[in-house]
């Protein structure tokens, strides 16, 4: 550490700019990039979304021959090439919890609101820059990993789709919209319960823990609720086709969002009203 | 300039900060004293728009604080609680909040610069010592050249060094008309730095005056006396509203009058004096005075007691 200067003189500024929405995004940007633990969890999350449909299809083209003919119906390319979905959506939305109870956590968040003290830009500005860098790196993830596992598929002639097929093309990009909603979603929540393993449980327990807990309902129940829980509404994006217990992709879609936009709307609420 | 009404702040059942009403001008170094938990962050809080008032207003050049276009350009701020994130450099964590004010990366470095930070600017914040992490703070403070500079307890964890470095800018800043609000529980520090003081414990405002003042207010109030007739002086200079206490044979310590009253009385009696001395209260003293009934968290006599064996 060098020495501090001497005299204390501190250079004055020429022009001070006020704050905007686009300035706030951008500062956002560096926030986000400048933190070890962001790149890592978007560098998880690309490579789980592409490595797991390699992976099984590797795995799926060398059994194939072992497989009961049984089986082999209940396999279909699109499980396959957006296995990937179903793991990297653990990545985003635990670092879309992250972006925000990180800063509650260390205290960054007093800086923050002291700059932008009417806050809100904040959160408009987190979501915005996340949901962009999100899909900017998860629509390519889910579009290699079609064609990656279409190709190890194709050299045993099995499992082939076209990505003209009507609804694959919908159904892998739906798989990169997901994420990141998911990853807006999360951080809505992070938002609102302010600490990380607070947040983390949360998301982990709207998505993984009560859709299959509710098996214990009677299934007229179940049937009944599970289409409209966020991770079953938000998976008909992404799937091919639906029965009867599940959403069309466009109110899967719609739902989902609707979701999403709730609890931004909580999280805007409360950061507007509570002490930092 | 600072203005703040009737400020109160709660939290729970716990009255953190009780009808505060004072006003920071330009100018001038304006320390803010008072016991730990007395309720100086908070107060700092309420005016920096981190917390909301249960009653009152508080206004930094006549507007609330999250009413400004420009916030940091209008006030820059060090608070005591640690406000950088660990994982981020210092470098970085200047340029995001550079940004949001659209000021150039040019100003950051010159920031980094200045107070010292150039070899460590890239590395993690989180691996900063208390020091450091407050010389960040200050470039913070600084980044947007304020009008107004409210900073908590600054001088924690500097060295010399950089404690009479804080002590010149500071002055700098109110001579160049400048706001300058800064906390502090060292009286001495304040001694050093302010030119007016506002003191509260408890909560509550205890004083809001010139330092001079202050020491004034406590000092020369007492009177030292030694005689070897010490206790006939008593019985004479005993009226109402003087007491006196004796720490020592033939010493005696008047209290309500002043040096020419006792020596005038003495000598009219025809007794002898030793030593004759107004005593002078250090601002330290003054402060400990004026703030004991106000100390929240009095330290617990750790002598052992037989008491506590029973």
């Amino acid at each position: 550490m060098t020495t501090i200067s001497a005299n204390a003189v501190v250079p004055p500024l020429g022009q001070v700019g006020r704050v905007t929405q686009f300035r706030v995004a951008l500062s956002e940007w560096t926030k986000l990039r400048s933190l070890r633990s962001t790149r890592w969890s978007l560098l998880v999350g690309s490579v789980l979304a592409i490595g797991f449909p390699v992976l099984f299809a590797t795995v799926l083209s060398n059994r194939w021959s072992h497989l009961s003919p049984h089986e082999r119906a209940h396999r279909h390319p699109l499980d396959v090439a957006l296995s990937g979905v179903q793991v990297a959506q653990l990545a985003i939305g635990v670092l879309g919890v992250l972006l925000i109870t990180g800063e509650y956590s260390t205290g960054m968040i007093r800086s923050t609101m002291l700059a932008v003290p009417k806050r809100l830009p904040v959160l408009w500005a987190k979501a915005g820059v996340y949901a962009l860098i999100s899909f900017a790196l998860m629509l390519p993830a889910v579009l290699i990993a079609f064609f990656a596992s279409q190709a190890i598929l194709g050299r045993h002639r099995i499992l082939q789709i076209s990505f003209s097929h009507s609804g694959v093309a919908r159904s892998v990009i739906g798989g990169a919209v997901y994420l990141t909603l998911v990853g807006v979603f999360s951080l809505g929540l992070g938002a609102i319960v302010r600490n990380t393993a607070g947040g983390i449980a949360t998301f982990a327990a709207i998505m993984f823990v009560i859709p299959p807990l509710l098996n214990v309902l009677p299934s007229s129940w179940n049937n009944a609720i599970n289409p409209y829980l966020p991770s079953t509404a938000g998976q008909a994006i992404f799937a091919l086709t639906h029965g009867s217990d599940t959403l069309a992709p466009g109110p899967g879609f719609a739902l989902f969002c609707g979701y999403t936009a709730l609890a931004v709307a909580v999280a805007a609420i409360l950061l507007h009203r509570r002490d930092t | 300039m600072i203005e703040v009404y009737g400020l109160t702040k709660d939290y729970g059942e716990k009255r953190a900060v009780d009808d505060l009403s004072f006003a920071v001008r330009p100018g001038v170094v304006t320390g803010f004293l008072g016991p730990n938990g007395s309720g100086k962050s908070t107060t700092m809080r309420l005016i920096l728009g981190l917390d909301a008032p249960t009653a009152g207003t508080a206004l930094v050049n006549g507007k609330h604080y999250r009413e400004f276009v420009s916030p940091l350009h209008e006030v820059g701020a060090l608070l005591e609680a640690r406000s950088v994130h660990t994982g981020r450099s210092a470098y970085n964590h200047l340029l995001a909040l550079a940004q949001t004010h659209g000021i150039p990366r040019r100003r950051v470095d010159d920031l980094i610069d200045l107070v010292g930070l150039h070899d460590v600017a890239r590395k993690r914040a989180g691996g900063f010592s208390l020091g450091m992490g407050q010389r960040l703070g200050v470039a913070t403070a600084l980044l947007a050249d304020p009008a107004v500079l409210v900073l908590d307890e600054p001088v924690n964890g500097l060295d010399p060094e950089g404690i009479k470095w804080i002590r010149n800018l500071l002055k700098g800043f109110a001579a160049e008309g400048r706001t300058v609000f800064v906390s502090s529980h060292l009286m001495s520090e304040m001694a050093l730095t302010a030119d007016h003081l506002i003191v509260i414990g408890r909560g509550k405002l205890i004083a809001d005056m010139e330092v001079d003042e202050f020491v004034q207010q406590a000092s020369g109030k007492v009177v030292r006396v030694r005689s070897p007739q010490a206790n006939r002086l008593r019985e004479i200079v005993m009226a109402s509203g003087v007491a006196v206490s004796s720490r020592e044979r033939e010493v005696l310590e008047i209290t309500g009058l002043t040096a020419a009253q006792v020596g005038d009385a003495a000598a009219k009696a025809g007794i002898v004096l030793h030593e004759l001395t107004p005593v002078q209260v250090s601002l330290e003293e003054a402060f400990m005075d004026i703030t004991r009934s106000a100390v929240e968290y009095k330290a617990v006599d750790v002598a052992p007691s037989r008491d506590r064996a029973a």
